[in-house]
């Protein structure tokens, strides 16, 4: 599938930021605007990585916490941690997602042609996320697959419903 | 500017087929209703005409059979029949599938075009013989039918005409059929070349027609121009014996509008006028003179009044169509506006300055008004969409060979434009179902001491902020244990699961669940009940079944009036807002710790005497954090149920803009959306029925494990 999208223009220029002291890249095209830390109002009964949503001038935003999505130790906030708002189509719908991240590194032209496919090995992470790795100064940037990684079926599920019925203690 | 016009006939040619059939449905109960007649013809009139215009030559030439039949009804010379009326409702159906055609450039069913244009002309043998038989009907139209009157046609084009895609040559070539035509086109006006602008019409036309049409259809065929020219139709000869008004130069000089009547009489001053000399010359006598003015004068009134008539025949128009993204984005500003007053009013309250006060209090008011007056303008009566199930009971009835008769109430009941059209489907989804699984065949029926012809009822009617739409039948009803095998088949639930009437026929609403044994053409599609339950959420409605075995089955919506602002409660748990809608509040009550240790688990409150069952949101919601030592119980009322929510803290009132929560949380149900507070922070809405849903299961899910 990255073969559409790496032909297109602008699609080697990618933001690079900082998970877990890991760096990954998000296509510079899907990413709108990144948002200092705000405060998010949770929306009950949803997963844990489902931080909740935010007002972005006017229009509600779903905050989804990188950490937990990605199985990683929970993330500890601090001023460098922002929300980065990208635009995923989820379910054929086009929409503004935001994902809190350590930090906000830079934005990297990348070669498309240095740009590998995904290894197998230990990445820990679910392979469907990520969609090449990338090199950059002799360091290795996880490039994301937005869409997939926001899809319906890993998002928000439905036996939250069911977590939320366990009664301690009565 | 190419494709607008196409696009602009096609709305337009839609929104008369549905007029149309309204109006067909209308006449085969009252077949005697000119006024029907006359709106079924002009709406063939204009789909032909501005079909013509544009192109869509298919569908002018078919309508254009039809149209001539309806000219026939209308004129009296053929009776409506119900064979007339069903070969008619299928004439608009095959124009709409030319129309769909022509938009989808797939090709057109020829044999089928040529098939009803052959019944068309069934009905019109008997009146191509010259119809002298029918001057005995009364009526001054049909008398005057047969008489060669000359008119007088003044065609003014405005310059820009032609950028309308007019075609004058066509017009001038209708006029023509209508009967003998002699037409001198005035050049006067164009300009020498250098300064002639080619897309611009400089030519007038003065067109006498003699022919036995009458003035309206004249008119008729210049309909589509009206806006566009200048039109004079005078009739300046009748032929009926006894007026013999001749035409003066004069007037025929006036009248063509080469010269005006000042100038006429300028000249003429200096003569005197005719009678004068014709009575100078003993040729008539005084009194001859007398009744041929008073003659004059007659005719006069009485085209002065057929022009005033005409007047007011065409009101000014009284409604705008705009389009409906429009719409939205007006109700997005009043919903952002509502959400700044809101802002003020905070503000205002924290200030404690009179002057700011009362600023506040009037913004408040005014954008109150602003947006109830901004959602009217989206409301419709969902009347328009009865018509159109009327039709399909009409027609699924004849193809299952089952007589049912549709009823309908609260057809003016309005709503908002959006959930009109999204309740479409599930409609005709219940409407299917009722007649293909409910109501039995005649016999059937006959045999069970039921009437032979069922009866399709559907009614809409305002409660609160919501709609109710009640779709009853009066066929065979649910088998709640034909319903339990199936769901048995089927795995949606298990061998031993023990369950009411009501909860079997809950299960119709079960996905993938089908009650129809075979498939038939009509319902089964492949969305089941399922589907409209969804579809009914999805509105922030709800939909219950009801069933009494050989009495039929009534299926109840309930859907909110609009989904753009509500009127709602704010509550606030643990630090975070919360929104309810304020039409199923009734009245809050507090809850201390003593009350909570009194009840022993129980999640009951008293209310004056009555013990209320209530949802403790903190556990729903799994907040772990102390709760207040006072609570509140916010009891609401959704259906004939009574049930109190358990909140922190209640605010107050609120205007609620609900926004959606996107895609990411489109499997949450118990929160229907969000708004935003005039702090810029968000608050969730509480869906009430799914919080009570989920208690309930919950409940049930208790009971079966302490068992």
């Amino acid at each position: 599938m990255s073969d559409s999208e790496t032909n297109t223009s602008n699609m080697n220029q990618y933001l690079s930021f900082i998970l877990n002291g890991e760096v990954f890249g998000i296509a510079t095209d899907r990413v709108l605007e990144v948002l200092d830390y705000t405060d998010i109002t949770p929306v009950p009964q949803t997963p844990e990585f489902m931080c909740g949503v935010i007002n972005l001038r006017g229009s509600i935003v779903p905050v989804v916490d990188m950490h937990r999505k990605f199985g990683l130790p929970p993330m500890e906030r601090t001023v460098n941690t922002c929300i980065i708002i990208v635009s995923a189509t989820v379910d054929g719908e086009q929409t503004s997602i935001g994902a809190v991240a350590d930090s906000v590194r830079e934005v990297l032209d990348l070669d498309p042609a240095t740009i590998e496919d995904t290894p197998r090995m230990g990445t820990r992470l679910n392979t469907e996320f990520i969609r090449g790795v990338g090199k950059h100064n002799e360091e290795f940037i996880l490039l994301l697959n937005i869409d997939s990684i926001f899809s319906a079926d890993v998002s928000t599920s439905t036996s939250a419903d069911e977590t939320a019925v366990e009664e301690p203690g009565e | 500017m190419s494709d607008l016009p196409q696009q602009a006939f096609r709305e337009e040619a839609y929104e008369l087929l549905a007029e149309l059939e309204t109006a067909l449905l209308e006449l085969e109960e009252r077949p005697d209703d000119m006024e029907v007649v006359g709106q079924i013809f002009r709406a063939m009139h204009t789909i032909k005409g501005s079909g013509a215009m544009f192109g869509f030559s298919d569908i002018s030439n078919f309508t254009h059979e039809v149209e001539t039949v309806y000219d026939l009804v209308r004129n009296g010379r053929i009776d409506v029949s119900k064979a007339l009326v069903e070969i008619s409702l299928q004439a608009r159906d095959h124009i709409e599938e030319l129309l769909n055609a022509c938009c989808s450039g797939t090709a057109v069913d020829q044999e089928k075009n040529a098939e009803l244009v052959t019944q068309l002309q069934q009905f019109m043998p008997e009146i191509q013989k010259p119809a002298a038989q029918s001057q005995d009907k009364a009526g001054t139209a049909a008398s005057d039918e047969n008489e060669l009157r000359t008119y007088r046609i003044a065609f003014n084009p405005h310059p820009h005409i032609l950028q309308n895609g007019t075609k004058i040559s066509a017009l001038l070539d209708e006029l023509g059929d209508l009967g003998a035509c002699h037409s001198v086109g005035q050049m006067s006006k164009i300009p020498s070349l250098d300064q002639l602008e080619p897309e611009l019409c400089y030519v007038s036309w003065n067109v006498l027609l003699t022919s036995t049409c009458s003035e309206d259809a004249i008119r008729d065929v210049f309909m589509f121009v009206e806006d566009d020219c200048d039109l004079g139709i005078h009739l300046i000869d009748t032929g009926e014996e006894g007026e013999e008004e001749r035409q003066r130069l004069g007037d025929i000089l006036v009248g063509r509008g080469e010269v005006t009547q000042a100038d006429i009489d300028r000249v003429l001053e200096k003569s005197k006028r005719i009678g004068e000399m014709l009575v100078e010359a003993g040729l008539v006598d005084q009194d001859q003179i007398e009744a041929a003015l008073q003659e004059q004068k007659v005719i006069r009134a009485a085209r002065e009044q057929r022009q005033s008539k005409k007047q007011e025949k065409a009101p000014v128009a009284s409604s705008l169509r705009v389009p409906a993204e429009r719409l939205d984005d007006l109700v997005n500003l009043v919903g952002e506006l509502v959400t700044v007053q809101s802002r003020l009013s905070q503000v205002a309250a924290i200030r404690h300055d009179a002057d700011l006060d009362s600023i506040a209090e009037e913004v408040e008011r005014l954008t109150e008004e602003l947006r109830d007056s901004t959602l009217n303008i989206r409301m419709l009566p969902i009347g328009s969409t009865f018509s159109k199930f009327k039709r399909l009971v009409r027609d699924i009835a004849s193809n299952l060979n089952k007589e049912v008769e549709f009823e309908t109430a609260g057809a003016e009941t309005e709503l908002d434009k959006t959930v009109i059209e999204q309740l479409n489907d599930p409609l005709i989804h219940i409407i299917r179902n009722s007649m293909d699984h409910g109501i039995e065949m005649p016999d059937v029926r006959e045999a069970a001491g039921k009437t032979r012809h069922g009866t399709v009822f559907l009614g809409a009617e305002h409660s609160g902020d919501s709609v109710t739409i009640e779709i009853r039948d009066d066929g065979k009803g649910l088998d709640a244990e034909k319903l339990r095998q199936k769901a048995i088949a089927k795995g949606v639930i298990s061998e031993d699961d023990t369950l009411t009437e009501q909860e079997c026929f809950q299960l119709i609403f079960a996905p993938g669940f089908s009650t129809a044994e075979q498939v038939s053409g009509l319902s089964g599609r492949g969305v089941g009940m399922d589907v409209v339950k969804r579809a009914i959420e999805a509105l922030r409605g709800s939909i219950e079944l009801h069933s009494k075995p050989g009495h039929g089955t009534t299926v109840r919506m309930r859907i909110p009036l609009t989904l753009a602002i509500i009127e709602s409660l704010l509550v606030t748990i643990d630090g975070n807002s919360f929104i309810l809608p304020l039409t199923a509040v009734e009245e809050c009550i507090e809850l201390t710790r003593a009350d909570v240790e009194e009840a022993h688990g129980r999640h009951l409150a008293k209310l004056r005497g009555s013990l209320v069952p209530y949802i403790p949101l903190r556990k729903t919601f799994g907040i772990t954090t102390e709760a207040p030592p006072i609570q509140q119980i916010v009891i609401t009322q959704t259906g004939a149920r009574r049930l109190g929510f358990v909140v922190d803290n209640v605010i107050g009132e609120h205007q609620t803009v609900i926004k959606p929560l996107g895609p990411l949380y489109k499997d949450l149900r118990t929160i229907s959306g969000g708004t935003i507070l005039g702090d810029g922070s968000i608050a969730l809405i509480l869906d009430l029925v799914q919080l009570m849903h989920q208690a309930d299961v919950q409940e049930k899910n208790l009971e079966s494990d302490h068992e």
